[in-house]
């Protein structure tokens, strides 16, 4: 669709970026509901979807809009809400629901402050952990970040790539600022962007099973209307998708869920590092905050003092091994983030106190200026 | 003879539904109707929420969809906008619909997406014991009414004329030939249509309210569910308490998703 403008320069906002990359993905819906600073998403996508036969519908609220992608996603197309805080803790619901059921579905949530209606307008990054844990009952997920435009377009493309593989429900993670900077993002050619699409059945319908024990852990879910008569349901399920109450078939199930995110973590997770070989300072931060840390880091190699970044591209399923890796090898660790602690708590657990780990946390509205960086850098020296 | 066997899923029953439970002739009447209307059963979703009468879809052979408490409609709604060839019914209830599910139901109905939303209507939050629900009389009484319900009831059918729906019908399973008659009427119509079917529940609204025997409630449906022709007969006095059965409003109006379709085409040719 996009070949007009395959391997162009363009100047996008984050959240207009993530449309865009959703339109590459192969997404052809989305239901959505306005709320502050997400909403460009769904203005960009409701001017787009017509015009390629794509499906747009504004729903009455953000319950009913994952419910909407959800069944949407069952038809085989590939769905996308975008949503906001507030949304985001209405829209847990349902994310549950697609976790239990293994629906594919991609969920923007640019955060903003909280708790409650807290900051619309200003950058916050408060949902890291709601991201994770937001629905009720144990459960695998999968949470990206994106820290520019670009990231925003390449992480949207990546989020609709793993739901269909995974059969899961991905969120990513954009601020305030990632969502409403304007800067340059460079298109590649369609021909080079890897696009993955959920698995087929490969068995007639009377010896189909939807949720069939498979090595990998990832059930085939047939798009409904093609011949497979199945059922799909938010209760614990046997393999044919209908509810059951023994306790064995219960308990596999719910260890599938997690495993099938834990056991694909090492093809899922991806950080970005630099400057990170000979660090004794680590820097681990995502978002926008992970470019004034970059500058941060800049800025420290300037006076002498050796400091690395971490950066996440995927906040979930944490990357234990790359933090650990690191806090072996610096003498300390510096979290900033626009929250209390929220990731620092999981970077001291990742480390397993091999190093002190420093907390750099603004829940004021107001971004992390790199010198607020290189002065704890300073102190911790 | 109609055959059951071929709409239902036997390895399922026996279903979960209580003694002398309405529900069972709720979805007899479904599937008869089903067959008349003649759509294929592969291209069919049922869609429910959570209660008794979300449990249906388990029994029939069909696209089935179970979801979370009070948003079947917003799951029905993309499984239609997202493949607008698929026939989608709803099963809900009156907790599921017109409480926690209410928002859905009325801008579904603005909408006027095609679905069909068959709500069981039995008064009471049946699953969870008998707490009281939008639809319970006032004074009946409930778990969580113990000396009666002080709140007024919710005239379910009226709401959804209200908010805009195509086609909406009330129904009892006492005048089962009625019942499958308004199902088949509301599947057979292109727009949102409902279907308010009364259904006893002996064990959590009977039981409390002086008809724990399932035989009391049906004759209290007999009674006090008056077809539309009969009803336009009686005088206020006698329609006090007692509701109109039958087709209470059918009209033609745009449908969304063909209204999206087209969008979709003019945006396409420029014209």
């Amino acid at each position: 669709m996009s070949n007009d403008h395959s391997g162009r320069i363009r100047m996008m906002q984050g959240n207009e970026a993530c449309a865009e990359g959703a339109l590459v993905a192969g997404c052809r819906f989305f239901a959505g509901y306005p709320i502050t600073p997400s909403t460009e998403v769904a203005e960009h996508l409701s001017v787009k979807f017509p015009k390629i036969g794509g499906r747009f519908i504004q729903m009455e609220d953000e319950i009913a809009a994952m419910g909407a992608i959800i069944g949407a996603s069952l038809t085989g197309m590939k769905s996308l809400t975008a949503t906001s805080g507030p949304g985001f803790s209405l829209k847990q619901e349902n994310i549950g629901y697609a976790c239990m059921a293994e629906v594919p579905c991609v969920i923007i949530n640019v955060m903003r402050g909280g708790p409650s209606t807290g900051m619309p307008t200003l950058p916050a990054q408060m949902d890291v952990q709601q991201a994770r844990w937001g629905t009720h009952g144990d459960h695998g997920i999968i949470v990206l970040s994106a820290s520019s435009a670009q990231e925003s377009y390449e992480q949207t493309i990546r989020a609709f790539n793993l739901a269909e593989k995974y059969m899961t429900p991905v969120i990513l993670l954009l601020d305030e600022i990632v969502g409403h900077t304007t800067e340059k993002v460079i298109i590649p050619d369609e021909s080079k962007i890897e696009i993955v699409n959920r698995r087929k059945p490969a068995e007639k319908p009377k010896d189909y099973l939807p949720y069939r024990e498979t090595e990998d852990c990832i059930p085939t879910l047939a798009p409904f209307g093609t011949g497979y008569r199945y059922n799909v349901t938010g209760l614990c399920h046997n393999e044919t998708g209908f509810p059951t109450n023994d306790n064995k078939i219960i308990g596999k199930l719910v260890h599938r869920l997690v495993k099938k995110i834990v056991m694909h973590a090492d093809d899922i997770i991806e950080v970005k590092k630099t400057m990170l070989d000979d660090a004794e300072i680590g820097i681990f931060a995502y978002g926008s905050v992970s470019r004034s840390a970059r500058s941060a880091v800049l800025k420290c190699r300037e006076m002498g003092i050796k400091a690395g970044l971490l950066e996440p591209k995927v906040l979930w399923p944490f990357p234990k091994k790359e933090v650990l890796a690191m806090a072996r090898k610096v003498k300390a660790i510096i979290v900033p983030e626009l929250n209390m602690g929220q990731m620092a708590r999981e970077v001291e657990l990742a480390s397993r106190c091999a190093v002190p780990v420093h907390k750099l946390g603004r829940v004021d509205g107001n971004p992390i200026d790199p010198r607020e960086i290189v002065d704890m850098i300073k102190g911790v020296v | 003879m109609f055959n059951y066997l071929e709409y239902i899923r036997e390895k399922n029953f026996p279903h979960i539904w209580c003694a002398g439970c309405g529900d069972g002739i709720v979805l007899k009447a479904i599937l008869r109707a089903i067959e008349k209307s003649g759509i294929s059963l592969d291209e069919t979703v049922m869609v429910s929420g959570i209660g008794c009468s979300s449990r249906t879809p388990g029994y029939v052979d069909m696209n089935t969809l179970h979801t979370t408490h009070g948003r079947a409609i917003p799951f029905a709604t993309g499984v239609k906008h997202g493949n607008p060839k698929l026939n989608v019914i709803v099963i809900t209830g009156d907790g599921d619909a017109t409480a926690i599910g209410g928002n859905h139901l009325i801008h579904a109905a603005r909408r006027n997406i095609d679905i069909t939303v068959l709500l069981y209507n039995n008064y009471i939050y049946g699953m969870t014991g008998g707490q009281c629900s939008p639809t319970t009389p006032t004074g009946s009484r409930a778990a969580t009414a113990p000396f009666g319900n002080i709140e007024p009831p919710f005239n379910t059918s009226g709401l959804a004329i209200a908010a805009g729906a195509s086609f909406v019908a009330r129904a009892d399973v006492y005048n089962v030939a009625n019942c499958e008659k308004m199902i088949a009427m509301a599947l057979a119509k292109k727009g949102f249509s409902l279907v308010e079917i009364l259904t006893p529940c002996p064990t959590a609204f009977g039981r409390r309210n002086k008809m724990a025997s399932p035989v009391k409630l049906m004759e209290w449906l007999r009674d006090n569910a008056v077809p539309a022709a009969k009803w336009k007969k009686m005088t206020e006095e006698e329609r006090r308490g007692r509701m109109e059965t039958g087709v209470l409003m059918d009209v033609d109006k745009p449908e969304y998703t063909a209204e999206y379709e087209k969008l979709v085409t003019s945006l396409r040719t420029g014209k």
